[in-house]
């Protein structure tokens, strides 16, 4: 089991949504880097993440890794953000046979996982329809 | 730089190994490939493995096995790029003899996958991914592959269809190697109908957890040329990283590192596609082997599913791909694919592949990929 921090230092991206904006090229960084993929500038200033967009591709998860054995099956996709970053999370509240490409979504917090009856629960984000 | 050429192969029956250790598995393989060769004494050795830490809580591996083969103190590396680790050892391998580091070096793969649960196992393969922003979403390896077939089927057209003949390609193939794990042929309806993993992908789409090792010695090509059997060149060597996140991929229907390495490989073996006589590539899903063929240029980009269903990479078609049965029929034991591409890639080019045999191949590639493609080789193989 991990420890703690390893959580506990990406809070600020699964809790608060906070990204990068380089100060080079202006592209949003989500997760954020120490070097731009885009420009190689290494100067950013924070912003947030936009919170709504729309599903590139999905999938439904039947047979899970484990640690979430108890959640399939599960519906996960990447969706391009209104500010261009994409990303990948679970999408939720959704019947399955709604999920289709384009599917506008926005991001809930959401608990994620629990590590066992000692351990950490974990939060973070998820798509829900728009 | 000098020409290096494969002198020996190795490889034993793999599948569900219970009775059998990662050691035993390896040093298996290695026996044979030594023997193939006829030399007495290796230099050095490369093994890829991809997790020996999380399938049997073994690290240390390079030395392990060395002294498993009693070899001690040959140096040995063990290499590590996911999925592709056997194509890097095979890589590192080319380098070292190449150089004139070393001159004879046994290049292996191994994975010992059976050890633990079918979850455990989904999760360590999952590590191939990124743990921070794919895994902690319950995202597996079936998953990223199946959002790469959403997106290529909504794009391309690719149909569900498609995908199984990939599948019936590849165990027709299969069927033919004695070595493989599942040398069984199935139909269209059967992929179509099997236990869902991840949609649209079914469990007949997806390669098996396997246990399994193989081999290959190399030397310079003068050496080679002085010993018995016909002289097996690799020509030419391609290495390319991509983002190991799906979602930071421009284009996640387009395997681009695929596509440089093997742009790399030919040019440096001075070949055209259209000069390969077989390709075994990395179908770890049926939806892999479309793209690949896509990526290496046998297919126009989106037409990978058509190709197969025209039959032009049936192994009586334009550009046989796996001819061995693939990932799909022969097994994955992950770090040792990409060497037993290169075995059958060999024993194709010697004339040794019996009813799978494609009649006077003399020039063969291989496609051997890390992920979702965050890493790829691919080696060029010609008989002189």
């Amino acid at each position: 089991m991990p420890t703690p921090s390893r959580y506990w230092r990406e809070i600020p991206q699964r809790y608060r949504l906070e990204a990068e904006k380089c100060r080079g090229c202006g592209r949003i960084l989500f997760p954020p880097r120490l070097v731009c993929p885009e420009c190689g500038r290494q100067e950013f200033e924070p912003t947030k993440l936009a919170e709504s967009g729309a599903l590139l591709t999905y999938t439904i998860i039947r047979v899970a890794p484990a640690g979430f054995e108890d959640q399939s099956p599960y519906a996960v996709g990447i969706a391009e953000m209104d500010d261009g970053v994409r990303l990948t999370a679970q999408v939720v509240d959704c019947d399955f046979s709604r999920l289709q490409v384009g599917l506008r979504v926005k991001l809930e917090f959401r608990k994620m996982h629990e590590d066992g009856e000692a351990g950490v629960i974990h939060y973070g984000y998820k798509f829900v329809p728009e | 730089m000098r020409d290096v050429a494969v002198i020996g192969v190795g490889m034993t029956k793999w599948g569900e190994l219970w009775e059998k250790s990662l050691r035993s598995i390896f040093v298996e393989s290695a026996l044979l490939a030594i023997q193939d060769a006829g030399v007495e004494k290796i230099d050095s050795m490369v093994v890829g493995c991809m997790s020996s830490g999380l399938f049997i809580g073994q690290e240390h591996l390079a030395s392990l096995l060395s002294d498993s083969l009693a070899r001690n103190p040959v140096p040995a590396t063990r290499v590590e790029s996911a999925c592709s680790s056997g194509g890097l050892a095979l890589r590192q391998g080319f380098i070292e003899v190449a150089s004139g580091l070393s001159d004879v070096v046994l290049v292996g793969g191994v994975e010992k996958m059976t050890d633990v649960t079918g979850s455990e196992a989904t999760y360590a393969l999952g590590t191939a991914a990124d743990q921070e922003y794919e895994g902690y979403h319950g995202l597996t390896f079936p998953g990223l592959y199946a959002m790469m077939a959403v997106a290529h089927m909504n794009r391309y057209g690719t149909t569900r269809d498609q995908l199984s003949m990939v599948a019936v390609k590849n165990h027709d193939n299969g069927s033919k190697n004695p070595l493989a794990q599942f040398p069984s042929r199935i139909s269209v309806e059967a992929v179509n109908n099997s236990v869902q993993v991840a949609d649209p992908l079914r469990i007949l789409d997806c390669s098996p957890i396997t246990d399994g090792a193989a081999a290959v010695i190399l030397c310079p090509a003068d050496m080679a040329a002085k010993m018995k059997k016909p002289v097996i060149r690799i020509t030419g060597t391609g290495h390319a990283s991509d983002t190991i996140a799906l979602s930071s991929r421009k284009d996640i229907t387009w395997l681009e590192s695929t596509a440089l390495a093997a742009r790399k490989a030919l040019a440096m073996a001075g070949r055209k596609i259209e000069d390969i006589h077989l390709f075994e590539v990395h179908d770890c899903f049926t939806i892999a082997e479309i793209m690949i063929t896509e990526a290496l240029g046998l297919a126009e980009r989106g037409r990978g599913g058509r190709a197969v269903e025209e039959g032009l990479t049936s192994i009586k078609g334009k550009h046989p791909v796996n001819p061995s049965g693939g990932l799909k029929a022969k097994g994955h034991p992950v770090g040792a694919t990409g060497v037993a591409q290169a075995v059958e890639v060999v024993k194709q080019l010697r004339g040794e592949a019996g009813d799978r045999q494609i009649k006077g191949a003399r020039c063969g590639l291989t496609q051997n990929m890390g992920g979702t493609g965050g890493s790829a080789l691919v080696h060029v193989f010609e008989r002189e």
